[in-house]
This record gives C-alpha cells, sequence and structure tokens, in this order.
C-alpha cells in the first residue's frame, strides 16, 4: 500500500486525539462522593492535647490497638514519660509504647511529664509529598490516610515523617499509621483515643465547627506544635509543651 | 517522489513507532488508572470509602448510657463523671449490638486502678495518686472503693 506522509499525519493524529479524549472522559466522569450526611467539606480536623491532664495510664494505646487492631509491638499512638533535669539531656521512656502504663516512679526534684504522641494529621505533610504513587494524601477534611491498594510498601514515607507516627504493616507490607479513626469521626464518634482517655488529655476538635471549643480554646492557652520548624502545619496542638519534647 | 519516501522512510518508521507506543500509552492509562483518580487530589477517592469501612469497636459513650442509665447516674455524682464506660470496661460496640450474645467480662481490679492511680512524679499534682503496696499491700482496690463512685 502507498501511504503519503498527510495520509499518516492524518490517520495519526485522529487516532491521537481520539486516545487522549478517552483517557480524559474517563477522568471527568469519575465516581460520585460518598452519598451520605457526612460532608468532607465542612470538617478539618485535628487534636489537642493537654499536657496537664495526661497520666500516663495507657488507655489511648490501648484502645487505639483495639479498635484498629494494631499489630503487636506498633504504634498507631504511644505516650512518652520525659524526666528532665537542668543541664543534662532529658531522659525519655515508654515502655511498650505505654501499653501497660509505665512502671512507678517516684523520683521527685525533676521536671517530670507524659507525652502523648500520635500522627500529626499535618496539612502540609512531608509524608505525602514523598509518596511517588499518590498512596498516601490529605483527605478533604484534613486527615492523612494511606490508600493500602496503592501502597508500594516503598517507606519513603516511613523516612519523610518528622514524628517517626509510621510503620510498614508486617502483614500486609503496605505503610500504616493513625487514621486519626477515621472510620468513627465521620458517623459522629469521636477517636478511639479521646473516648478511652480518663482524663480528657486528649479532645478531638474540627477546625471547621464554629461550635467546636476549640476556638474558645485556642483564645485562652498557650499551645504549640511538634517541631514547628519542619513548617508542617501540623494540627495537633499541645497545651504547655515543654521545649525539651522532640 | 518514491525516491523521497524511501529516503523519508528513515523518519517516518521511528516516528510511526513512537505514535503508536504514545498511543497504546494512552489507551493503558485510560484503562487502568480508576475513574474518579484526581478527583479530589492525586489520590483515589475510594480510599476514603475504604477507611470509613472499618468496623468500629468502641462503641461510645452515649450508646453505653442508652441501657446502663443507673450506672451513668452513679458514677455522674463522683470524682469519674468525666470517665468514659468504655475507658475501664474495654471495647463493647459488639455487646451493644448484641447484649446476650457478647457479655463483657468485669475488668481486672488490680492492674486497671493501678495504671491511673499508681503514684509517679510525672503525673499532674492534682490527680489522685498513691504508692499501692504502701496504700493497700496488694489488696483489690474495690474492696474499699466502689469503682462508679470512688468516694472513700
Amino acid at each position: 500500500m502507498d501511504i503519503s506522509r498527510r495520509d499518516l499525519f492524518q490517520v495519526g493524529g485522529k487516532l491521537l486525539v481520539l486516545a487522549s479524549v478517552g483517557a480524559t472522559l474517563e477522568q471527568i466522569t469519575g465516581a460520585a462522593p460518598p452519598s451520605d450526611a457526612y460532608k468532607m467539606a465542612d470538617h478539618w480536623w485535628g487534636m489537642l492535647i493537654d499536657i496537664d491532664k495526661c497520666i500516663g495510664c495507657g488507655n489511648c494505646v490501648r484502645a487505639c490497638s483495639k479498635e484498629n487492631n494494631v499489630p503487636e509491638g506498633y504504634f498507631r499512638t504511644w505516650v512518652e514519660r520525659y524526666q528532665v533535669e537542668e543541664g543534662k539531656q532529658p531522659r525519655v521512656d515508654s515502655p511498650n509504647g505505654a501499653m501497660d502504663g509505665f512502671p512507678p516512679n517516684t523520683r521527685t526534684g525533676l521536671k517530670a511529664f507524659f507525652v502523648p504522641k500520635l500522627c500529626n494529621q499535618c496539612a502540609d505533610s512531608p509524608c505525602v509529598q514523598v509518596c511517588p504513587v499518590g498512596a498516601t494524601f490529605v483527605s478533604p477534611d484534613g486527615v492523612v490516610l494511606v490508600d493500602k491498594s496503592y501502597c508500594l510498601g516503598c517507606r519513603y514515607c516511613v523516612q519523610a515523617c518528622p514524628y517517626g507516627c509510621r510503620y510498614l504493616h508486617p502483614e500486609t507490607n503496605t505503610v500504616d499509621k493513625c487514621t486519626l479513626c477515621y472510620h468513627r469521626i465521620t458517623q459522629g464518634l469521636t477517636t478511639a483515643c479521646c473516648e478511652s482517655c480518663p482524663t480528657g488529655a486528649r479532645q478531638l476538635v474540627d477546625f471547621k465547627n464554629p461550635r467546636d471549643p476549640v476556638h474558645e480554646f485556642l483564645r485562652h492557652n498557650k499551645v504549640q506544635v511538634l517541631k514547628p520548624y519542619m513548617a508542617t502545619e501540623a494540627k495537633v496542638y499541645y497545651k504547655n509543651l515543654d521545649g525539651s519534647v522532640r | 517522489m518514491r525516491q523521497f519516501l524511501h529516503d523519508a522512510g528513515h523518519l517516518l518508521r521511528p516516528a510511526l513507532v513512537l505514535l503508536a507506543a504514545l498511543g497504546v500509552f494512552l489507551i493503558v492509562r485510560a484503562v487502568v488508572v480508576p475513574k474518579a483518580f484526581g478527583q479530589y487530589g492525586h489520590y483515589r477517592p475510594a480510599a476514603l470509602d475504604a477507611a470509613r469501612a472499618h468496623p468500629v469497636a468502641f462503641a461510645g459513650q452515649d450508646t453505653c448510657l442508652l441501657c446502663h442509665e443507673d450506672e451513668g447516674k452513679a458514677r455522674a455524682a463522683g470524682s469519674h463523671a468525666h470517665v468514659a464506660c468504655e475507658a475501664c470496661h474495654g471495647p463493647l460496640s459488639k455487646h451493644a449490638d448484641d447484649p446476650v450474645a457478647n457479655v463483657p467480662q468485669l475488668p481486672d481490679v488490680a492492674n486497671l486502678c493501678r495504671r491511673c492511680h499508681e503514684k509517679d512524679a510525672a503525673k499532674p499534682a492534682g490527680f489522685p495518686q498513691v504508692a499501692t503496696v504502701e496504700h493497700s499491700g496488694g489488696a483489690k482496690c474495690d474492696g474499699c472503693h466502689q469503682p462508679h463512685n470512688p468516694k472513700l
């Protein structure tokens, strides 16, 4: 068959246009968002942690583990005990993530306190930025989640998280982390850790809800996020956080 | 013309291959990438539904009080007023779904009270704490204290 250059470009061009139209159509006519009362655009989730209320009982760690089937030896949340002596490096312990609370300690004369930790739900998260396949993302309501079916298990995000909040699940070999109990907060419940905290040291907050007590709290209290110099826009606020906490 | 086509073939053939590869790439991408990818950002929106599909283990305070109103009232009068039921009794959504088939076990008092009230310098000064060994010599707390309304 004799084919001229003109014919070739005409046919090729048509094929190209057809294929790209097909591809973009697929993206435009996407699936509808979840059709229930929960509207992602109306929420912006975070957490308040009051250091002065935490008693280091480990209830949050146990509750998280049970609610989310966290494998043994891994933690989506944990509690650290700080003992700070003047002029020395702070002593930090967290036996088994405080799953069984802390062994008794009666040393006095030190500045000592507990610091509960969890994913800081950063709005500008390093873990999301480094994911090569779009498996981790900030949801429209401000929760950092992992798409298990997309995660390759490359652990880039585990290294990128400045707070050490991610781990590779030993069974699925995909990255796992705190979801801020996304399955609970999207149906009007609080997180498992907040539900089980006996002193109210942890509180789930919704920054987009004008009636959330968080606004009053932030007006009257001195708060800080962990590692503010990382500019991650963390949404877990700590009240009365000591400068020694890393 | 014939001679020209023959010479130009060196350019045409690679161009054909390139075009074909591009076409294949676009078609494969259209088929493989999920329809809604990119709806909210560079990720699959169905992952949000997957995260929401996880079962709930802790039923929540309000659910407990639907049936256990009396315990709720007893607790409201004491210093455990703001401690949720499942903080001590553990996750009980299965019990809430079917109270007959899933009867919860009572908490292990010896460990339970100690975790919160064992003396520790790191605990807030105003929080009630005791060195359990000196305080009771290891006797069970609920021998003297009522857990739902713990006055002395």
